[in-house]
């Protein structure tokens, strides 16, 4: 495919087709980092906050952040439904960190009254690493974006404890535990490609919103 | 703590400024005790600062401000599941440690506590643990990043409720960012002079247009309607100090001022939102203030 023959580097130009359009939710987190990656990836980007601005997107990003204040508010402003809704009907959506919390079926260690969206067929939890001196850096190997590992920012991460008979693991650390996962149109991760210059998550993003377009 | 891989690296300033990054387009709010914690996180902070005192109440009682007991931030860590940020004395590079060992996610080292050391700020490389330290110019911005601050808080004036110092504050850190993107190469080795900052730092701002590291503004913000403002004066987003739980209806006017933070472009949910909220905080006017008591001339 031509978008993961530009693996790691910076594209120059987009094998996109025009008109196609990203959401990046923007209640609350590093949502400009996601919009700035998937514009230089030739993506149309839109932030999210209202449920009306769901309708012409065909793919969403949901960004690093409070995964608690994202909830909330996606509920308190009307969004969560339709969302819930729209990742039933196939729309692709991709969480980093609180966005992989919001897309996962079961959240472990949440706050009181916690709710995400779900979708993901995992088992997360909530800041599994301790507080935040126990944030890290590392290679992590991906095989599905090839031999050049992953450099990975995990910040107060979570880790996919329970990966279900519909998802698969993308990627695990050395001691096992997974923080990287697909199933069919969704993608999630721990950690944060869009801090770190690294392309190849949301190009894999892109192409299954392409392949749903069609 | 997961030291099972080799290649982990803890403590990067990626991983540092990193975690302010998640924070952006929240609100930080001041908290004295666990209750108030809880009420935090349930109106939707992004992380909660621990301390003794909120500021209006340093301000009105007097006497030395120093880091909190640490059986208060235990029992604040033990009540919430965001991160939560604590205050050490400018300078004072023990309590800093002490926060450090204690688990607080971010350390604030704030001149709203009574400085240890008029001359230095703490050598923040030292840690593993990230820093917010507070400006009120790109000059002292950049010091803080120099010494190794991973987020910026304009300063404002705390304790207050009266918005008009995190303005001044906010708009002249961004319009010395703007001025930069303008001058020549030799313009900025000038410019480096002037505001006392390192010429690398300097002429990286100049390139980007931004600070390396997040913003907030702090100091003041009261209502929806200030949080929005600080908002759309360019900043990442906001802290609440006193406020909040200085005013009549805290749960409301928090869960209000972090939805003004989030649509804060939008003047019909600001209006919405700030129906009914009750007594604001009671407020002092900063001009009334006899200048040994201004905090935000506190760090240099």
């Amino acid at each position: 495919m031509t978008i993961l023959s530009r693996v790691g580097t910076r594209p120059t130009e987009t094998a996109l087709p025009a008109g196609l359009r990203v959401g990046v939710l923007a209640l609350q987190g590093d949502f400009r980092e996601h919009a700035q990656v998937l514009r230089e990836l030739g993506a149309e980007v839109d932030l999210v906050r209202r449920p009306e601005e769901l309708d012409r997107i065909d793919g969403l990003v949901i960004p690093g952040g409070e995964s608690s204040v994202m909830d909330k508010l996606a509920r308190i402003f009307g969004l969560a439904e339709p969302l819930k809704a729209a990742i039933r009907g196939g729309l692709p959506v991709y969480g980093t960190c609180a966005g992989l919390i919001m897309l996962a079926d079961t959240v472990l260690d949440g706050m009181n009254g916690q709710q995400s969206l779900g979708g993901l067929d995992i088992a997360v939890r909530r800041n599994a690493f301790g507080s935040q001196t126990a944030s890290f850096e590392t290679d992590l190997d991906v095989a599905a974006l090839g031999d050049k590992p992953v450099h990975a920012v995990f910040i107060r991460a979570p880790v996919v404890e329970t990966v279900g008979p519909r998802a698969t693991a993308l990627a695990t650390l050395d001691d096992g535990r997974c923080v990287a996962v697909e199933q069919g149109n969704l993608l999630g991760t721990s950690f944060h490609p869009e801090i770190t210059g690294e392309y190849r998550f949301h190009q894999y993003f892109l192409q299954k919103l392409v392949a749903a377009a069609r | 703590m997961t030291e099972s891989t080799s290649a982990e690296q803890f403590g990067s300033s990626r991983v540092k400024r990193g975690l302010a990054e998640m924070l952006k387009g929240g609100v930080i709010m001041d908290v004295v005790t666990a209750a108030q914690a809880r009420i935090a996180e349930d109106a939707g902070a992004v992380a909660v600062m621990a301390l003794e005192r909120v500021p209006a109440d340093i301000r009105s009682q007097g006497g030395v401000a120093r880091m909190s007991d640490p059986d208060l931030i235990d029992s604040i860590i033990a009540e919430v599941n965001i991160p939560v940020m604590a205050k050490a004395r400018i300078g004072h590079f023990v309590e800093a440690q002490i926060l450090e060992v204690l688990g607080v996610d971010y350390i604030d080292e704030s001149e709203v506590l009574s400085p240890a050391d008029y001359m230095n700020h703490i050598d923040k490389w030292n840690f593993t643990i990230p820093f917010v330290c507070g400006a009120t110019n790109l000059g002292e911005a950049l010091r803080r990043i120099n010494e190794g601050a991973a987020m910026i808080r304009s300063k404002g004036e705390a304790g207050t409720g009266d918005v008009s110092e995190a303005t001044k504050h906010i708009r002249t850190i961004n319009g010395e960012i703007k001025r930069l993107t303008s001058m020549s190469r030799d313009e900025l080795y000038v410019a480096a002079k002037e505001l006392q900052a390192p010429y690398e730092l300097v002429a990286e701002i100049a390139t980007t247009g931004k600070l390396p590291v997040v913003l907030f503004t702090a100091g003041g913000v009261a209502t929806p309607a200030d949080a929005a403002m600080m908002m759309q004066l360019g900043a990442d987003g906001v802290f609440v100090g006193s406020g909040i739980f200085k005013s009549g209806n805290p749960e409301q006017r928090a869960a209000a001022i972090v939805k003004a933070v989030t649509f804060y472009d939008d003047a019909k949910v600001i209006a919405d939102v700030s129906r009914g909220l009750g007594e604001a905080m009671v407020g002092i006017n900063v001009s009334d203030i006899p200048a040994p008591h201004l905090l935000s001339t506190r760090g240099w």
